[in-house]
């Protein structure tokens, strides 16, 4: 920040003035070569200060993803109760901005290193508070249930939004196939714990694997929805493939991704993000303009793709069908 | 910054005046080191522009231009402190010539850094008393960038010569809250990896025990001529 006031001086005392007289003055310049020299140097050192900044603060994001899994054979369709009429987030866009901390901690890291991430085989474990515990195949699973489109909001607990085009089957059809018992009030939902298959979990950023859940009859809301696609295509790794929980009221934390079990519990299960900073991130997690991070506001969102902000809307836009999920609850404090 | 730098070198201007060599020929040949520097620490930011033209900044590009001036006035800023405890350890003398530049492109990209911020809520001020006043993750990020404000404004030589060189010296010291709140305010902004900052707070606290050690024995032996309260 600062200058020294005779910066270039030469101290006397790291040279004897008697030395110097002798060397400089007495040999011969190349005017020539001292400036192919200064030259260098100066090359050289742009490239070695612009080359370090570069590499200790430039995060490129992916330049592209190209889909690579199959489409679904869908027929167009006309948009249902549930789908928003907003433009959707291109493809583009969806599969290359990621929060998936297992595929790394920058949000293009996901779509590079969703390579690794195997979504087949592949198998969810059903257990807890259910009459009918089993391990099941994802294609089984998934043909259980006709496939439908689900256009819905997504906004991020960091101030960002998108609009994606999800495929897959509403939730509370899978939770009464299950057959919770009496006990049942919450749903717990953990994602795969395998290091090769997910490196970021090599390191201990959150405590994996990472768990989320919802509140039984959060779980049964038509709008809570399993994914398994997205843009008419099978759901890249990038976005949780094989299977992923889509919540659209809440924070985009609570969608876990690559789900491998579903476990039905009496008890409000311990959700990563909360057991991480439980003074930021709570279990409901309802997206809610007037309680801030503490770090930022949650008044407004950017969409993705657009360059000014618009105001968050309570329940993210869904207040008319959940609100009265939590009717007398103080919504400042179960954040 | 350093006291003892300027003060070794009265002796050497007038060394200079009456001298029959040529001291500043060894200067010459590092000219190209300013410029080589600016050029350097610019190259960033048209790096950064580019790749908001080409749409490199992926889906989020106010974002990524965001977090990258914060980093780089953190870099930088580290970078100009290390220029210090780098001439104690090792006698060069070129990392002095380069201070103040590193200094003037932190203070540049920290201003860069708020300017996108504000575009980012619209240049709304309501917005960003608010953010400032409730939220400390923003009140030291902000408070580091008003503190250097008076550093940038007072980087020129002229500078120095008005407010006495104590007293600029002293004024410069507040570089260290300065980076001290900006690691904080970095260590406060990531979501869950903390490693980063901690490796730039790290770094700082490297730089300042180099600077608390190596002023100690100068202490002793030179008497008040010598210390270096930088």
């Amino acid at each position: 920040m600062s200058s020294n006031p005779d910066d270039n001086q030469i101290n006397p005392n790291e040279t004897n003035p008697e030395e110097r007289r002798i060397l400089i003055p007495g040999s011969p310049i190349n005017p020539r070569r001292e400036f192919l020299r200064s030259a260098a140097l100066f090359t050289g050192t742009v490239a070695a200060l612009g080359g370090g900044l570069e590499v200790l603060t430039r995060r490129p994001g992916m330049g592209s993803a190209e889909a690579q899994g199959t489409a679904f054979a869908q027929a167009a369709r006309p948009l249902g109760p549930y789908d928003t009429k907003e433009a959707v987030t291109s493809y583009q866009q969806a599969t290359t901005y990621n929060n998936f901390y297992e595929l790394g901690t920058d949000k293009a890291d996901p779509a590079r290193n969703a390579a690794t991430l195997k979504p087949r085989p592949w198998t969810v474990k059903i257990d807890g508070e259910v009459k009918k515990p089993q391990t099941v195949d994802i294609d089984t699973l998934q043909s259980w249930f006709p496939l439908e489109d689900r256009i819905y909001r997504m906004r991020c607990v960091e101030g960002w939004s998108m609009v994606m085009p999800w495929l897959g089957f509403p939730l509370a059809g899978l939770i009464r196939r299950l057959e919770p018992t009496s006990k049942a009030k919450y749903v717990q939902f953990t994602a795969l714990l395998d290091p090769k298959q997910l490196p970021g979990q090599k390191s201990n950023v959150l405590d994996w694997p990472y768990v989320e859940g919802l509140r039984l009859d959060e779980a049964l809301h038509p709008l809570a929805f399993m994914a398994v696609g997205l843009h008419g295509k099978v759901l890249p790794g990038q976005n949780g493939a094989p299977l992923r929980l889509v919540v659209p009221w809440k924070y985009g934390f609570k969608g876990i991704k690559s789900i491998v079990k579903i476990t039905l519990t009496e008890k409000m299960p311990k959700t990563t993000w909360a057991l991480a900073a439980p003074s930021e991130y709570g279990f409901y997690a309802n997206v809610n303009p007037a309680v801030p991070h503490p770090r930022w506001s949650q008044a407004t969102e950017r969409r993705i793709g657009e360059l000014g902000r618009r105001k968050t809307l309570p329940f993210n836009g869904y207040a008319d069908e959940v609100a009265g999920l939590y009717k007398g609850m103080d919504l400042r404090k179960n954040f | 910054m350093s006291a003892g730098d300027a003060r070794q070198t009265v002796p050497a201007v007038k060394a200079q005046a009456k001298g029959s060599y040529q001291p500043r020929r060894k200067a010459a040949s590092l000219g190209w080191l300013v410029p080589a520097v600016t050029v350097g620490g610019l190259l960033p930011l048209a790096v950064l522009i580019w790749d908001a033209y080409t749409g490199a900044l992926g889906a989020n590009p106010i974002q990524r231009a965001t977090l990258q001036t914060g980093l780089l006035t953190l870099a930088l800023l580290v970078a100009s402190l290390a220029c210090t405890p780098i001439r104690l350890l090792t006698g060069w003398k070129w990392p002095a010539r380069i201070r103040k530049s590193l200094g003037l492109l932190a203070f540049g990209y920290a201003a860069l850094h708020f300017l996108i911020y504000l575009f980012d809520h619209g240049f709304s001020l309501g917005v960003m008393f608010e953010d400032v006043l409730k939220r400390p993750f923003v009140t030291v990020g902000f408070t580091a960038l008003l503190l250097l404000v008076p550093l940038a404004l007072t980087s020129g030589k002229n500078s120095v010569k008005r407010l006495g060189f104590q007293r600029w010296t002293r004024l410069h010291q507040l570089v260290y809250l300065s980076v001290a709140l900006g690691a904080l305010h970095y260590y406060w902004g990531v979501k869950q990896d903390h490693t980063p900052p901690l490796i730039y707070a790290g770094v700082i606290a490297v730089l300042f025990a180099v600077r608390f050690l190596k002023r100690k024995p100068t202490k002793k032996q030179g008497g008040p001529e010598k210390t270096s309260p930088a």
